[in-house]
């Protein structure tokens, strides 16, 4: 029980939320609202899921935001510009993000540098790159992005489930199934622990850390998809500072800063939240949208906390239960 | 029951040497373990038990010699490569994960899996009946890091067996155990036995060798100083093999005993302990009287001095400086009190070497002053000629960095930290490790100098003849406790010797 009492704490602190708008909005309570919910925030869902290995293993993927905003602008070039099917642009795309979260886990891993600089000069070097490429906004006008947007799932209420919502949803799931029950899984959590009693166990951590951060590359680099299609162009300002929501989800949903524990669906709510902030705020009408940061940085802040907490009591009180000689 | 003799053994290590440099780690040695016997591996600082391990696990490579595991041989380059050939290793940090569940730290890496997903149910069950073979019934979902040490090292121990059943090496498992959770061990450690594995143990303790061991090797300074059975072999040969003297070798130049009278008590300790941690004492430090510390490795002399310095904090007995009750919570409670304390880690607790000489020998008075009186200039390069002179520190300059001094200037530098504070109790933790033998003889007659000026001294050496020298008493521990107190006319190396091994001296 105690394991899961920060995931346990998150989804309770969003059932709360939740009802509290409700019983402020009447029409807060309706599929609409949800559907919206799980769209607006589909991007973010999927690289948090990313973020969520790079933080179990005990490090940080700052390059995020920036493999979004280089997605976005590259995949406008290609499909406007060089005429590309979109989706030959997308598996290109895919291919160099997955290339370029293997770099810098080979870096971090091979050269014993700290995951911190390594993806914070990732995260110049992609957005760098995308300022390369084009500094204007680009329309994307292909016939699939319509298509894709106007495809939904009409929910009973009125609610349109978008396939970029339920493509977050299979990540988030298909995330959950890897984190939680392959041994690849078991592997991100390992270094978490401790990183000299992995390898003294045997698993070999290099080849671990290159995958996970290609991971979150590769998620990094479907959630610039994801951007693309949401707002149909390509700009290299897009998606600054979505690496720190990012990992803001990934703590408010009760994985660990240091690494070691955390849940996929922890991260999912955590999203769920700062979207429902978000969701509260155009509600009301009448407050600044920067008291979402406001709120997301208190709550932020509390989890923090709480965590400290915890950690602290299941230090004490170890078990020596259930030892007896034989 | 002991394993059959004649039978071929298990794991045959025959004239294995290893250097680093100039520096013989280890010279020819052999190590024979049998099937089915637990074999105690012993030996004082620097006799070549971790380097022998770390051969053996393919840590490190060897310069010479061979391994066979039952009449194979063989030469492991990685410690996979170990695991792989059937031995396994424990060591006392439990090389664990914390955060991971007791099933997934007992099946990491190899876990079973259909279409690439771990079947849950499945590695609980086998971690279940794993843990049952060893008397264990744990949650195996819960994180490891909630059971006790003991506990976590009874896991490793079960992983490490379940990986490689041959050889398991456990090196100091029971330095952090209490006596319960030792018994559990041991439990654990004869059910292995029972099964024909190997055990080769490493520990401090003289008691649970001859609780659990059918057979010794001892290594000192390198070399091979004999293999015995345990059953054969009294404990006073035994810690004459480890420490290397033989009764008749200990004469001493001991300065003649003078029937003064005591001096006033500076600092009494009494009944001060901590579980787990070293069995309550009695130790009572006076003026002008020098108190020795003696034991093996690992028998609580440093812990006593931490104890008394207050580094670490007791959970029982009371301490009186100058008759008065006092609390010592912290070092700095107890230099307020007058103590003073030489570590034995000169280099990483003692000195900071980029600073000068006169810095460092200032250092501790400045602290005690605290940052808002600075010692002036004048006042600082005073104080550091004068206890260069004093100490006959070389070269005499006092803005030389430290760290370009020899270890026995080194060491003089660092009392002389102390002496300025004027301390009333100074402990010196191994004040002649490390340092040539002309100094060696400086430092003695330097220990000698200050009792004669009223000071108490509180000295830890592993060096009996230097302690037989110069102490006025000896304190002597085995196994976390004191044990014995000699004093006067029975100070000498075969009664601390004798002490040591828990053997009243015999007629000498």
């Amino acid at each position: 029980m105690r394991r899961h009492l920060p995931v346990l704490v998150t989804t309770a602190v969003f059932v709360a939320m939740f009802v509290a708008c409700s019983l402020q909005y009447p029409n807060f309570a309706s599929t609409r609202v949800v559907a919206n919910l799980l769209t607006d925030n589909a991007f973010l869902g999927i690289v948090a899921v990313g973020m969520t290995f790079v933080i179990i293993s005990g490090g940080i993927d700052l390059s995020v935001g920036s493999v979004i905003g280089f997605t976005t602008v590259f995949l406008a070039i290609a499909i406007e510009h060089l005429g590309w099917p979109p989706a030959v642009a997308f598996v290109v795309v895919l291919v160099l993000a997955a290339l370029f979260g293997a770099g810098m886990g080979a870096v971090i891993h091979y050269l014993e540098m700290p995951p911190f600089i390594v993806t914070l000069a990732g995260m110049f070097l992609a957005r760098g790159a995308s300022f390369l490429m084009s500094t204007e906004s680009i329309a994307i006008n292909a016939p699939l992005y319509a298509e894709i947007s106007s495809t939904v799932i009409r929910l009973p209420g009125g609610g349109r489930l978008t396939l970029i919502a339920i493509l977050m949803l299979v990540v988030v799931l298909a995330g959950a199934v890897l984190l939680h029950a392959t041994r690849f899984g078991a592997n991100v959590y390992a270094p978490g622990g401790s990183r000299a009693s992995t390898e003294m166990m045997g698993v070999r951590v290099g080849p671990a850390t290159i995958r996970i951060y290609l991971l979150s590359s590769l998620l990094a680099g479907l959630s610039g998809i994801v951007f693309s299609l949401y707002t149909s162009s390509g700009y290299s300002l897009s998606a600054v500072g979505v690496e720190l929501d990012a990992i803001a989800a990934v703590v408010i949903g009760g994985t660990l800063l240091t690494g070691g524990y955390g849940t996929v669906f922890g991260t999912f709510i955590g999203v769920l939240i700062q979207g429902l902030i978000q969701t509260y705020i155009s509600f009301d009408g009448s407050l600044s949208s920067w008291w979402a940061k406001i709120a997301t940085g208190l709550l932020l802040f509390a989890f923090i906390a709480f965590q400290q907490l915890s950690v602290g009591l299941s230090r004490r009180g170890r078990r020596m239960a259930g030892v007896t000689a034989p | 029951m002991l394993p059959d003799v004649s039978a071929p053994p298990l794991l045959e290590i025959r004239g294995l040497s290893k250097s680093f440099g100039p520096v013989h780690a280890l010279e020819g040695v052999d190590l024979t373990v049998r099937g089915g016997e637990i074999h105690a591996l012993l030996g004082e600082n620097g006799a070549g038990k971790s380097t022998l391990i770390k051969a053996l696990t393919g840590i490190y490579s060897r310069d010479a010699g061979t391994v066979r595991l039952a009449g194979e041989a063989i030469a492991p380059a990685t410690a996979d490569e170990a695991v792989a050939a059937g031995i396994a290793t424990v060591y006392q940090e439990v090389n664990l994960l914390p955060n991971l569940s007791v099933a997934q730290n007992l099946y990491l890496g190899r876990q079973p899996t259909r279409f690439g997903l771990v079947q849950r149910a499945e590695m609980r069950r086998r971690a279940r009946d794993l843990l049952a073979g060893f008397g264990l019934s744990l949650d195996v979902d819960a994180p490891l890091g909630e059971y006790s040490v003991a506990v976590q090292s009874l896991v490793a121990i079960a992983r490490a067996v379940d990986l490689s059943a041959r050889v398991l090496i456990l090196d100091e498992p029971t330095a952090s155990l209490d006596a319960n959770e030792v018994e559990v061990l041991f439990s654990v450690m004869r059910r292995l036995a029972a099964r024909g594995i190997g055990i080769v143990f490493v520990t401090h303790f003289l008691d649970q060798v001859y609780a659990v061991c059918d057979r010794i090797t001892v290594l000192r300074n390198g070399r091979l100083v004999g293999e015995r059975e345990t059953a054969r072999l009294p404990r006073l040969e035994l810690v004459h093999m480890m420490l290397g003297r033989e009764l008749s070798e200990a004469t001493h130049d001991r300065a003649p005993v003078v029937d003064e009278a005591k001096g006033p008590v500076v600092a009494a300790f009494q009944g001060i302990g901590k579980s787990g941690y070293l069995a309550p004492f009695d130790l009572t430090l006076r003026r002008g009287d020098v108190v020795g510390l003696a034991g093996l490795l690992g028998s609580g002399r440093t812990e006593t001095v931490r104890l008394v310095f207050g580094a670490e904090r007791a959970d029982c007995g009371s301490v009186a400086v100058d008759g008065r009750p006092v609390r010592l919570t912290n070092p700095r409670e107890a230099i307020r009190h007058g103590f003073g304390y030489c570590p034995e880690e000169r280099k990483t607790e003692g000195i900071v070497a980029e600073l000068t000489v006169r810095e460092n020998i200032v250092l501790a008075l400045q602290a005690r002053r605290g940052i808002l009186k600075p010692l002036a200039r004048r006042e600082q390069d005073e104080i550091a000629r004068r206890f260069i002179r004093l100490l006959d520190i070389r070269p005499a300059d006092p803005e030389r960095p430290i760290g370009l001094l020899s270890g026995g200037n080194q060491q003089k530098v660092l009392l002389a930290r102390w002496l300025a504070t004027e301390p009333r109790l100074l402990i010196l933790d191994e004040p002649t490790r490390g340092i040539d033998v002309g100094a060696h003889a400086e430092i003695i007659r330097l220990i000698r100098q200050l009792c004669a000026e009223g000071m108490a001294l509180l000295v830890v050496s592993s060096e009996l003849e230097e302690i037989a020298v110069y102490a006025d008493e000896v304190a002597v521990l085995r196994d976390r406790a004191h044990v014995a107190m000699l004093a006067g006319a029975d100070v000498s190396v075969p009664a601390i010797l004798a002490a040591i091994a828990g053997e009243t001296l015999r007629a000498a």
